[in-house]
């Protein structure tokens, strides 16, 4: 064998051993979960409130708490992203100011998301007055989705060919009534994939609420939007760091690990499938 | 300053265009049948006014949410900058370069950042050391050598691991890493920088991996082809021509990733052990800028010097991450531009 095809023999092979440890540590994380947190699971764990100091009981006021988080930020992220990428990708035309608003989105994007606490305990929680309530942290994890949704929802747009909004101009539609017809109908469904990736990842968010809303223990369910509540990342920290009986819990903080990993990667696995066949059925 | 002060005009004067066509009904020439117009009847034009009118307002609602990045991003710093101020005036700027913060002292406040800003780098430089050969592995393996059924299956993987939360991650720092990092360093728990670290690079794994993929990918063929065509191997093409070829775009990935490690929380928060000495090593605990701001504000009394000062730290960390991923942007565009 030449001196050359060893080399190229051995790259390849530290290439393979780079991929490999990447899954290996991914399947670690996903074994070591799923082992020690199905043994916690349990239709009670799912569906009944922490007792006795949080070391018995379930988790169902954080899904609670989580999902109705997530609904907000549902509310704020996903039409302000549509109608972002709709002006950018419709609408702008190649200037300065569209660089620049191109820019802020990136940059957005690479914020800290304890900065957005920052800022979500400043504007939402004093200057607006929410409180620490679920409409505040509703608010703060939209605003740290905006960039994800609206690069998501402008990926879609791209793809609807320049053909189909010609075709509605050319029969005489104004500009918004080529869009309403002939570009959203094909491209909400990609957008809303895209959206539904963010919505995960802001789900699994701890940081931006810490500070906005998210409580340590509530004996209730929150009744109204400007209520306190619990949420599954928040609670799994406070079972892994902050609780008085560690060990004693680590069953527990496992079982929630589980769910919330479940429910992010569960989001995510919908979207990026949902995508795949999208892409697949185009024809065009 | 110029260029702004154009765009703004430019901006304002379209705005106040719209707002003319709008009221007065001037003719706009991207309307259709503007041209017949003289013979159409009275209700007709009616009907057409409202019409542009209608469309000059939903441009507009448009364009309003299109800003709305700027505004949040504006917004952001300066919410910033407006309560980290009375932090800047109370504390002199030469107490922030000491090492000590303890605020909370009896005797003297002490506001040095110097401490977590070191932890900050250290964790990040850590996470870089793993993460760059490592994703660069991966992305140059799934753009040159897999086959493309692997490629279709190990990308949604990536992203996978991009949508694991962070506070997981942290979590199994504390329970499955910490107590392996302990027994090979022989510390007394695994709860240090050496951990941050390694969650930091999975963390900006994905990034890497997926940019330098894209980087990696639009090479251009011909330089490939050319390479193989003058006998070099695969393995030569790919170290030789392949990756400096897509070098910019590959360093941007860095900077990106670099950008997550810098801001990331919840991990580094869970995973370092949070002392607030200054780190004399990796199997120390240390506390990050990020992780400070985490542990105090919750119990910080509002509006004093140190509540201010959390702020002030929020501050230094979003101008540190808005240069990085700024840097990470110009060699993008560079990059993209050249491509062109």
């Amino acid at each position: 064998m030449k001196k050359k095809n060893v080399v190229q023999f051995i790259g390849f092979l530290l290439l393979r051993v780079c991929l490999y440890s990447v899954l290996a540590i991914l399947l670690l994380f996903l074994y070591d979960i799923g082992r020690k947190g199905g043994g916690a699971i349990s239709w009670e764990f799912i569906s009944q409130p922490p007792r006795r100091g949080m070391t018995e009981g379930g988790i169902f006021p954080a899904i609670i708490g989580t999902f109705l988080v997530t609904i907000v930020t549902a509310v704020l992220a996903i039409p302000l992203g549509m109608f972002a990428a709709i002006y950018l990708n419709e609408y702008a035309k190649q200037t300065r100011l569209t660089r620049i608003i191109r820019l802020s989105i990136r940059n957005l994007s690479g914020v800290p998301s304890i900065v957005y606490g920052l800022f979500g305990v400043i504007l939402f929680v004093n200057i607006l007055r929410f409180g620490t309530s679920i409409l505040s942290a509703g608010l703060t994890l939209g605003l740290l989705t905006l960039p994800w949704t609206i690069t998501a929802s402008e990926e879609s747009l791209k793809t609807i060919p320049n053909s189909y909004r010609e075709g509605s101009l050319a029969l005489g539609a104004t500009k918004w009534q080529a869009i309403r017809t002939n570009v959203l109908p094909y491209a909400i469904p990609g957008m809303l994939t895209g959206t539904v990736l963010g919505l995960a990842r802001a789900a699994g968010e701890t940081a931006p609420i810490l500070f906005t809303g998210a409580a340590f223990y509530l004996p209730y369910l929150p009744k109204s939007l400007s209520d306190q509540f619990m949420a599954l990342p928040y609670h799994l920290y406070i079972m892994a760091t902050q609780h008085h009986a560690i060990q004693q819990v680590r069953p527990l903080a496992y079982g929630t690990a589980l769910v919330l990993i479940v429910l992010v990667l569960g989001m995510n696995m919908t979207a990026i499938i949902v995508r795949y066949r999208l892409r697949r059925k185009r024809r065009w | 300053m110029k260029w702004f002060k154009k765009g703004r005009w430019r901006l304002s004067s379209s705005l106040v265009f719209q707002l003319i066509e709008t009221f007065w009904g001037g003719e706009g020439e991207d309307l259709p049948h503007s041209g017949e117009k003289s013979s159409s009847p009275r209700s007709l034009r009616g009907k057409r006014t409202l019409a542009r009118w209608k469309e000059s307002a939903i441009k507009t609602f448009f364009f309003a949410n299109g800003i709305l990045a700027i505004i949040v991003l504006i917004g952001i710093f300066g919410i910033l900058l407006y309560t980290a101020f009375p932090a800047f005036k109370e504390i002199p700027l030469a107490e922030f370069a000491k090492k000590t913060w303890d605020p909370t002292s009896p005797e003297k406040a002490q506001y040095g950042l110097l401490s977590m800003i070191v932890s900050t780098l250290m964790c990040t430089a850590g996470a870089l050391l793993v993460a760059i050969p490592l994703g660069l592995g991966v992305a140059a393996y799934l753009s040159d050598v897999a086959h493309w059924r692997v490629r279709e299956i190990v990308k949604p993987i990536v992203e996978i691991l991009a949508g694991i939360p962070s506070v997981v991650t942290g979590f199994l720092g504390i329970v499955l890493f910490g107590p392996v990092i302990a027994k090979i360093f022989h510390t007394g728990h695994g709860l240090n920088a050496v951990n941050g670290s390694f969650l930091l690079a999975i963390m900006a794994l994905p990034t890497i991996i997926s940019i330098s993929e894209d980087s990696l990918n639009a090479v251009p063929s011909a330089y490939t082809e050319a390479s193989l065509a003058l006998g070099a191997s695969r393995w030569q093409t790919l170290a030789r021509v392949k990756v400096p070829a897509a070098l910019s775009g590959i360093i941007a990935s860095f900077m990106l990733g670099m950008g997550r490690a810098i801001g990331e929380t919840m991990t580094v928060l869970m995973a370092t052990g949070n002392a607030r000495s200054f780190p004399h090593g990796f199997l120390e605990s240390v506390r990050t800028m990020t992780a400070n701001i985490a542990i105090e504000l919750g119990e910080v009394p509002y509006y004093t010097t140190h509540y201010y000062a959390l702020f002030a730290i929020g501050l230094v960390l979003f101008v540190m991450t808005f240069i990085v991923n700024l840097i990470a942007d110009v060699i993008l565009n560079k990059y993209q531009q050249r491509e062109l």
